[in-house]
C-alpha cells in the first residue's frame, strides 16, 4: 500500500444548506471511518488545526466537526506561488449507532483528528442464542 | 469581539490573495510536477522564503528534507492502518510515497533553511543569500 505514489487530494469546499453571513471557505476533512462491536471510529485530516481549535459536537445524532486554522502564522507572508488554498474545516455526518455522548474522545496528531465514538449499550450487537 | 471581525476578515482578503496566485508562473516550472504530493505554497516574508506543505498524517520521522544550491527537495511517505476486525465505512485518506523538488528562482543560503512541523503542516524558512541581496551603490 505505502509504496505507490502519492496522489494529490483535492480539497473539497463545504456545501452550503445555508448561506454562511460571512465569506470564509471552509474545507471538507477526508475522513476514514470504521466501525467495531463496542465503537465507532471517525479519522479526519485537517491540517494546520491545533488540538485547542476543534469543537466536536453531537447533537440529534448528527456528529459535527469543526476545525478552525490558526490563521494569524501567515501574518505578513505575502504569497508568490500557491497551489492551494487554506481555510477552516467543517463536516457532518448522520450516526447509524446510538453514541454514548460522554464518553466520546478525540486525539489530535500531526494534523490528524481521531474520534472514537463509543456506542450506548443498547446499541451494542447482542449475541442471541438459539434454544 | 472586534478582533475576531477583523480576522475573518483578513482570512477573507488572504484566501482571496492565494486564489489570485494559483496560476503564477513564479517558479517557471521549478517544481518537478505540480500537483504531485504534497501540494506546496510560497510566501515572501522579509528578505526570506517561506515554503508551506500540507503533509497531515506523516510523522516527523518519516519527513526527509534536503538542500542544494537552490533546490529543496521534500520526501518521505505516509501510511494510513485499519485496526483489524473493523468494518470500513468510509476510505477517503490516501497513502503512500512521495518525492517533491522545488527550485527557487534566487540564490538561497541552502545552510540556513530551517523546517518547522506542526500539526501535518511543514514550513521551510529559506533565506536569501547574501550575495543575492540587492546593495546599494554610493555615487562618487
Amino acid at each position: 500500500m505505502s509504496s505507490q505514489e502519492l496522489q494529490v487530494q483535492e480539497k473539497r469546499e463545504v456545501e452550503k444548506k445555508q448561506e454562511s453571513t460571512v465569506p470564509t471557505r471552509a474545507f471538507l476533512p477526508a475522513t476514514d471511518i470504521f466501525e467495531s462491536a463496542d465503537a465507532l471510529t471517525i479519522v479526519m485530516e485537517m491540517a494546520g488545526v491545533d488540538k485547542k481549535n476543534l469543537d466536536v459536537n453531537v447533537e440529534d445524532g448528527i456528529l459535527t466537526v469543526e476545525g478552525r486554522l490558526d490563521f494569524s502564522k501567515y501574518e505578513g507572508m505575502q504569497p508568490v506561488y500557491t497551489e492551494y488554498n487554506i481555510g477552516h474545516y467543517r463536516r457532518s455526518f448522520s450516526l447509524s449507532s446510538k453514541i454514548d455522548q460522554d464518553r466520546i474522545s478525540a486525539q489530535m496528531q500531526d494534523g490528524v483528528l481521531t474520534l472514537l465514538l463509543p456506542k450506548a449499550e443498547e446499541a451494542k450487537p447482542r449475541r442471541i442464542s438459539v434454544v | 469581539m472586534v478582533g475576531r471581525y477583523d480576522a475573518l476578515d483578513a482570512l477573507f482578503n488572504f484566501q482571496r490573495a492565494l486564489e489570485a496566485r494559483l496560476e503564477s508562473d513564479w517558479l517557471r516550472g521549478g517544481t518537478t510536477g505540480t500537483g504531485a504530493f504534497p501540494t506546496i505554497n510560497v510566501f515572501q516574508q522579509g528578505d526570506s522564503l517561506v515554503a508551506i506543505l500540507e503533509v497531515p498524517g506523516v510523522s516527523k520521522g518519516d519527513l526527509d528534507i534536503q538542500a542544494k544550491d537552490n533546490s529543496i527537495r521534500i520526501s518521505g511517505k505516509k501510511t494510513v492502518g485499519y485496526p483489524e476486525n473493523v468494518s470500513v465505512h468510509r476510505r477517503e485518506r490516501l497513502s503512500g510515497r512521495f518525492d517533491r523538488t522545488l527550485t527557487v528562482p534566487m540564490q538561497i543560503n541552502a545552510d540556513g533553511i530551517k523546517a518547522e512541523y506542526r500539526d501535518g503542516v511543514l514550513a521551510l524558512f529559506i533565506p536569501r543569500a547574501d550575495s543575492d541581496k540587492p546593495r546599494s551603490i554610493s555615487i562618487n
